[in-house]
């Protein structure tokens, strides 16, 4: 289980975070939504330890995330952060191998290495095993960044906004992949999300964030609608059903 | 035919033979540095000469060790340690001590005495730096950077006006010091700094899977496990120390180091520390040692080694910051 209690943070004089106050369980798939700014990548942030807080604390299984040591955490929670920019000349496999560290402290045993064939199958990405990243895609080096964390083999699974550069069929595996290892490995996956459709069909629960505070936090059905949207966006958006999902149309 | 063919690429392309390549080549240019050209017997020329060798490995070894880590730590293949304002502090406690004792008297100054002082001094100062800015005032790497090229910025500044104050004697003492020579080195220097030397060594081997996680960047790094700040400390104490032993035994070394740990990146083929550090270690002995070898045994111009070393790497310099900026 995830605890936030009562998170602040300001850069300056702006506020960022202004008291968030969640518990997410042990299994599922939160979407967190908002407009631009609204501080979802900060809170991920700092649930993940990268960034500190100015108050309150983030607890993960009972441990203060800021308090615990990092190899501890790194067996528990994994993070993936938008800029993901190596500087490293460095082949596929060796940079999702990375993601074994903390296990094996560098020195891969066999176990390591099913876990990252695993993760390359997982993400198509077996063809491209022994290419340096810098020759991939934008969409490509997103998948192996992903595979990385995945590797990691944690309860928790922080991403925020996996689905950037990717095309519309690899973005649909990312998300059934998301789901699945939400269902199958009983993971808790909080991803932030700019396409409102796909957190719609695929998450358990939808948190949206406006201006560094939470303002809505409901399941698909209940956020969906033209009022919520509105509000959280300023645009105009109907609620269609489609395969008893509902699903925003804006785009006119 | 064809077989053998391919059994030499695929030797070629494994880090470990390489390795052993660039090994071989190293014990080459040790051989060399104690076997060319020798007049007086044996009995002399080995410990005299080999003396020497272990002090210009010992100082190449630090080069190429501190380069490796500091361009590791920040995640930049173009900058040195000396860009923190390391051999303007030097050059800084030559004068200073020059002018608070007179000529006479630091010439006289116990070497091991003197060596200490300037490695702890040197050590001191940037490990004070770093728990100010990072601890203190919780800024980060960048910052330290630039504060560290302003303070060199201001110890060169210091050092000229304490020259300008000195009588042209003890001048021309300190000028020679500010320029780095592999045939000044103190014999009497080389067990504290050998020992210090396999200290760091030790340290740093069992941190090579570590330093690999690092180069990912700080995020993938936490990510990871890697307990950051902590390592960026304890990276940074190690560098301060490295620095001051060649720095101190020598005198300042700018270009070098960047030339040996680029062309480890490349010749090495990986991008593991346990490859590349012991490479750019393996290749700054083959061009020290070598190097000077050649210059004082062959051509008999026995100090400008550091002079067509410093040429090579900034020349190296240019192409590599010429070529990041086509990019």
């Amino acid at each position: 289980m995830i605890e936030v209690q009562s998170l602040n943070k300001k850069y300056g004089t702006t506020p960022v975070l202004k008291e968030i106050n969640l518990t997410l369980p042990d299994q599922g798939v939160t979407a967190l939504i908002g407009p631009n700014g609204a501080g979802k990548s900060t809170l991920l942030g700092v649930m993940s330890r990268l960034q500190a807080a100015d108050a309150g604390r983030v607890m993960i299984d009972g441990l203060d995330v800021h308090q615990t040591s990092n190899a501890v955490l790194s067996k528990k929670m994994a993070i993936l952060r938008q800029d993901n920019t190596i500087s490293l000349r460095l082949k596929v496999y060796d940079f999702v191998a990375f993601g074994r560290f903390p296990y094996s402290q560098g020195k891969l045993t066999q176990e390591d290495m099913e876990h990252v064939d695993r993760a390359l199958d997982y993400l198509n990405l077996n063809d491209l095993r022994h290419r340096y990243l810098d020759e991939l895609s934008g969409g490509q080096r997103q998948r192996a960044c992903i595979a990385m964390v995945l590797c990691q083999n944690t309860k928790y699974l922080l991403l925020d906004e996996p689905l950037n550069n990717l095309d519309m069929k690899h973005a649909v595996d990312i998300m059934k992949l998301i789901r699945r290892a939400a269902d199958d490995l009983q993971k808790q996956v909080v991803v932030v999300l700019h396409d409102i459709n796909f957190a719609s069909c695929y998450a358990d629960r939808i948190i949206a964030m406006k201006l560094g505070g939470v303002v809505y936090d409901h399941p698909p059905e209940l956020l969906m609608t033209t009022d919520i949207m509105r509000d959280l966006y300023g645009i105009e958006m109907t609620i269609h059903s489609i395969q008893d999902r509902p699903i925003g149309f804006y785009h006119l | 035919m064809n077989s053998v063919r391919a059994v030499v690429a695929r030797s070629l392309s494994n880090p470990v033979y390489r390795l052993m390549m660039a090994g071989v080549f190293a014990a080459l240019a040790i051989v060399a540095f104690l076997t060319l050209n020798v007049r007086a017997s044996w009995a002399f020329t080995l410990p005299f000469r080999g003396e020497k060798v272990i002090a210009i490995m010992l100082v190449g070894v630090a080069i190429a060790f501190s380069t490796v880590l500091f361009q590791t730590l920040t995640h930049n293949r173009i900058l040195t340690p000396g860009i923190m304002g390391f051999d303007s502090l030097y050059a800084l406690l030559q004068s200073f001590m020059l002018l608070l004792l007179g000529r006479i008297a630091f010439v006289q100054l116990n070497p091991q005495l003197k060596w200490l002082i300037e490695v702890m001094v040197m050590a001191g100062a940037l490990c004070g730096l770093y728990y100010w800015l990072f601890l203190r005032q919780k800024r980060d790497l960048p910052v330290l950077i630039l504060v560290g090229i302003v303070l060199g910025l201001l110890f060169r500044s210091l050092n000229s006006l304490i020259g300008r104050m000195m009588d042209p004697v003890e001048f021309d003492v300190l000028q020679d010091l500010m320029f780095a020579n592999f045939n000044r080195i103190d014999g009497s220097l080389l067990a504290v700094a050998g020992f210090l030397m396999l200290l760091v060594s030790a340290w740093l081997w069992r941190q090579r899977y570590v330093l690999d996680v690092l180069q990912l960047g700080d995020a993938i790094a936490v990510n990871l496990g890697l307990n950051q700040r902590a390592l960026t400390l304890k990276l940074i104490v190690a560098i301060a120390f490295l620095v001051s032993i060649s720095t101190a035994l020598v005198g300042p070394v700018t270009f070098f180091g960047i030339l040996v740990a680029n062309i480890a990146y490349a010749v090495s083929g990986s991008y593991q520390h346990r490859f590349v550090i012991p490479m750019a270690s393996f290749l700054a002995i083959i061009a020290l040692v070598g190097g000077q070898a050649i210059l004082e045994y062959v051509l008999k111009f026995g100090s400008s080694l550091s002079i067509v070393v410093e040429f090579i790497g900034g020349v190296f310099f240019l192409g590599l910051v010429m070529r990041q900026g086509r990019r």
